[in-house]
Order: structure tokens, then C-alpha cells, then sequence
């Protein structure tokens, strides 16, 4: 910085300039605007420059993640080359059917869910998020043979700290999970973040959302309910917050403001 | 000059440590050293971040008005630390996603304003560049030793490397949950300013008040 102000200075009237007592008024205002000025431009040229590098990033993890979570995430293979597997589709939560209304590729759920128009402020708000977007993108995952093999759902909530975004995989039936992921949460590491340890995640795997009457019985908690351990998983030690902030949040989108509409339509074939 | 330089890095390590005898920087290392990794990132960021802030701030300081100079080291210190924080998302995207708020945060960290505002606005470029990357490098020696007990006895892991392994893991370690919460790096660091004054009894300072020897009536 001092070369701008120093060296390419032509002699004369800008050398007696840097000369003056750096307290003058003059001087004062020239050092904060020039000051700002570079440390501006350098600013915004990285930001520039980095973008496309970052949304790559962002968008790579998210889709790790989506892989980790259907079972099918192999490091050596490229993600993108994996993650051609999915059918990715935007999701009407009302209804429970796929609309052809935005593109899946560009389909925003955050944003979406923060523009009034396609979002819908709740009222009962177990899972703390405030604003619900009315569209989210679901993704799936089908045998050869065309048919529906599992569908992985996103899904978000307040834990302690922070919101928890993730994802929960369903087996074609739309009622026993095969995993369940967070991707992004801020939670107290070795207490809240165990919700990232893989032994704990192993534990949603074949655990039934409903029971034999349809209702929802899933549960995060200390002891098993009455239920059965079939539609339990145990909560995580000294971390109570964050369990009950997933417990909700798993209940929330999983029920009549959640995805139940999809997976009824699901459960009868229709996807 | 050369011995004094290397004096000048070496220095700020242990004889003149800015978190165990300036007593600066507490928060951030509170914050950052319940995982190896994460302290080891911060440690580097902070070494240039503190490196680099005084090198931009010594080559200008002759030009600094007064009236404005907290102003135009924090716009230097806080454009820095932007471009640290965009390179970490760009290039190390996972580590970022662990130190999310706390690099923003290296802008207030004491450290990097202590060194622009005590050394850099009165001392050359080159001269400056040193005490920084001295000064964080003395940050990052107490941040990696904090980091090694917290994660070692509260993870049971280093640098994520599992070295006890947990009960939660199957294995036979109980892990120290206090550890991981920030409180602890408080006792810790309490105890390493401790040993360091008890290693070099320089560092202790004076009492501020007299013991009254009570007269006998």
C-alpha cells in the first residue's frame, strides 16, 4: 500500500501532500478513502474470484451428504458421477405430489422458504423454524427397474444452539428409515455434535416412523415408550436439548404439515 | 540486527507470550481448541492474519492520521481476515465449516490489534512482519497445547485420530465431557500460566498493594 501512496507518486504537488502532517484535515479524509478504497477492491476481487470455487464446495457436501445418508457414498468414486443416481424432484408438501412448476436444478429450498410467496409462517412450530417453504426438493432413488428403492427427504429444525439441516432416507414404503444425516449444525462438540457420530446414526436404520394403525410413533428419547423400541432410538447422553430439538424435528416433518401427504401417496403407489 | 529478529519471533513464545503474560486472545482460544484441527487452522490464520496486518500497517503509519488510526488498522486487519475466510471456504471447506464464526472473530481478536497499535505503528515493515508471525505463532503454541489436553482427555482423539478409545465407541475411555466445554480452557490455560511463571519467575507480577504489618498497641 505505501507504493501507491509513495514510489508512483509523480514529484510536486502529491509529495508535498505526503509531506503535510498526517492530522490535517485533508490528509485525514485522503488516508480513511484511499484506506477504504484498496482494502475494498482486494476484498471483492477475492470474493469474486473465490465464488464459483466455494459454490462448488457447498454443493459438493450437500451432495456427499445426500449419498451418505442412502448408503451409497463411495470416496474414491467422483460425487457427482455417483450422485447422477438420484432422480432429483420438487416436492409439493400439501399436496404430497411433484410439481413441474420450478426446475429441480435450480430449485432453492432456503430460498424459497425465506419468499413469502412460496413459503407459509407457522403458527405451530415444534421444530423452531419459523417459515416453512411450501416446496422442497426430495430426492430418489430407484432400482433398475424403475421402482421407487428409497427416498431421501430434507429436513430441518432448532436444536441448543443452532438449526440442524439434514437429511432422512426412507425405504419405498415410506415407513421404515434407512438413515439419517446432518449436514449442517452448530451444536456443543462432543455432546449436541454427537448427532454427526456415526454409531449413534447407525441407530435410526430400520426404525418404523408409524405403527401398525398409521400413527406416528417415532421418538428420540431417554427411555423407550410404550410403542416399542421398534419406533425408538435412544437420545444422546448430556446432550438433552439437541435431542429434543431432533425428536421435534423428525415429528414435525414427518407428520400432517410435513411430508405425511407424500408418503401416503407413497405408500399407495403413486410415485 | 539478524540475532535480533530471531529474538524478535522466538520471544513472544514463552518470555513474552501474548495469552499467558499479555493475557490476550483468551476468547477465541476458549472457543477453538476443543478439537486439534480446528486450533491448528486458527493458529495458522491468526499467525498471518497478525503477520501480515502489521507489515500493511508499518508501511503506512507514517501517514496515519491520529485522530483515525484504530479506524484504518481495524479496516486492514478486518480485510485480511475476510480474505483468510474466503480462502478457507474456497480451498479447506470442511475446516471452515468447523471454524464457521470464529474466523470472522480473529478482527477482534486483542492479539492482532495489540501488535498494529504497541509495535507496527512505530517500527519498520520487515521488523513488523516478524513480530507478528512471532506473536501468532506464540498464540498458536498455547492454542495447540490447550488443544492436545481438551481433545486428548475430552475426545479421547488427536487431530481426530481416535488415541483412547470411548465408551460411546465401544472402547473402555470415559471422556471428560467438561473438556469440551469452553469453561475448561480457562482452568488449563490458568495452569499453563502458572507453570510458565513458575518456570521463569520474571514473568510474575508485582502485588499492586503492601501487606500492613499490624503494630502492636
Amino acid at each position: 500500500m505505501s507504493d501507491d501512496l509513495k514510489d508512483d507518486a509523480p514529484k510536486g504537488a502529491i509529495r508535498r501532500f505526503l509531506a503535510a502532517p498526517p492530522d490535517s484535515v485533508g490528509k485525514t479524509i485522503f488516508v480513511a478513502v484511499s484506506v477504504c478504497l484498496v482494502a475494498s477492491m482486494i476484498v471483492s476481487a477475492a470474493a469474486v474470484a473465490l465464488r464459483p470455487i466455494q459454490e462448488v464446495n457447498a454443493l459438493k457436501d450437500k451432495q456427499i451428504n445426500i449419498l451418505q445418508v442412502a448408503g451409497i457414498y463411495d470416496p474414491n468414486q467422483d460425487v457427482l458421477e455417483s450422485f447422477a443416481a438420484f432422480e432429483p424432484q420438487v416436492l409439493e408438501l400439501a399436496t404430497g405430489t411433484f410439481s413441474d412448476q420450478f426446475d429441480p436444478a435450480t430449485f432453492d429450498d432456503r430460498t424459497a422458504a425465506d419468499d413469502p410467496a412460496t413459503s407459509v409462517a407457522l403458527d405451530n412450530d415444534p421444530a423452531g423454524i419459523v417459515r416453512q417453504g411450501k416446496f422442497v426438493t426430495v430426492y430418489l432413488l430407484r432400482d433398475d427397474a424403475g421402482a421407487v428403492d428409497k427416498v431421501i427427504l430434507p429436513i430441518h429444525g432448532y436444536g441448543l444452539w443452532s438449526t440442524l439441516y439434514g437429511f432422512i432416507a426412507l425405504e419405498e414404503n415410506g415407513n421404515d428409515i434407512f438413515g439419517l444425516q446432518f449436514y449442517q449444525h452448530a451444536e456443543t462438540p462432543g455432546l449436541g455434535a454427537e448427532v454427526d457420530n456415526p454409531r449413534w446414526k447407525s441407530l435410526w436404520n430400520g426404525k418404523k416412523l408409524a405403527d401398525a394403525n398409521g400413527e406416528l410413533q417415532i421418538s428420540v428419547t431417554k427411555t423407550a415408550p410404550a410403542a416399542g423400541a421398534d419406533h425408538h432410538i435412544d437420545a444422546l447422553a448430556g446432550a438433552t436439548l439437541t435431542t429434543v430439538g431432533v425428536h421435534n424435528l423428525v415429528n414435525f416433518w414427518m407428520g400432517e404439515s410435513g411430508y405425511k401427504p407424500f408418503l401416503d401417496n407413497l405408500k399407495a403407489g403413486g410415485v | 540486527m539478524a540475532h535480533k529478529r530471531r529474538e524478535m519471533l522466538i520471544d513472544p513464545l514463552v518470555d513474552n507470550n501474548p495469552i499467558t503474560l499479555q493475557v490476550l486472545g483468551i476468547c477465541s482460544a476458549l472457543a477453538v481448541t476443543s478439537s486439534l484441527q480446528v486450533a491448528f487452522v486458527m493458529s495458522v490464520a491468526v499467525t498471518l492474519v497478525t503477520g501480515f496486518s502489521s507489515m500493511f500497517i508499518s508501511m503506512i503509519r507514517n501517514q496515519i492520521p491520529g485522530s483515525i488510526r484504530i479506524i484504518v488498522q481495524m479496516v486492514i486487519i478486518a480485510s485480511l481476515v475476510i480474505l483468510v475466510d474466503q480462502m478457507l471456504k474456497a480451498y479447506a471447506f470442511e475446516i471452515s465449516k468447523t471454524l464457521s464464526v470464529f474466523v470472522g472473530l480473529i478482527i477482534t481478536n486483542c492479539i492482532v490489534m495489540g501488535r498494529a497499535e504497541a509495535f507496527a505503528m512505530k517500527n519498520p515493515p520487515v521488523a513488523s512482519f516478524i513480530d507478528g508471525v512471532g506473536n501468532g505463532l506464540g498464540y498458536g503454541l498455547i492454542l495447540m497445547m490447550v488443544g492436545v489436553i481438551r481433545e486428548l482427555f475430552g475426545a479421547g482423539s488427536l487431530f481426530g485420530i481416535t488415541i483412547l478409545e470411548t465408551v460411546n465407541n465401544g472402547g473402555w475411555y470415559v471422556p471428560n465431557g467438561l473438556l469440551l466445554l469452553p469453561p475448561s480452557a480457562f482452568f488449563i490455560i490458568g495452569l499453563i500460566i502458572w507453570a510458565f511463571r513458575t518456570w521463569k519467575p520474571a514473568q510474575v507480577e508485582e502485588r499492586e498493594y503492601k501487606i500492613q504489618v499490624a503494630e502492636a498497641h
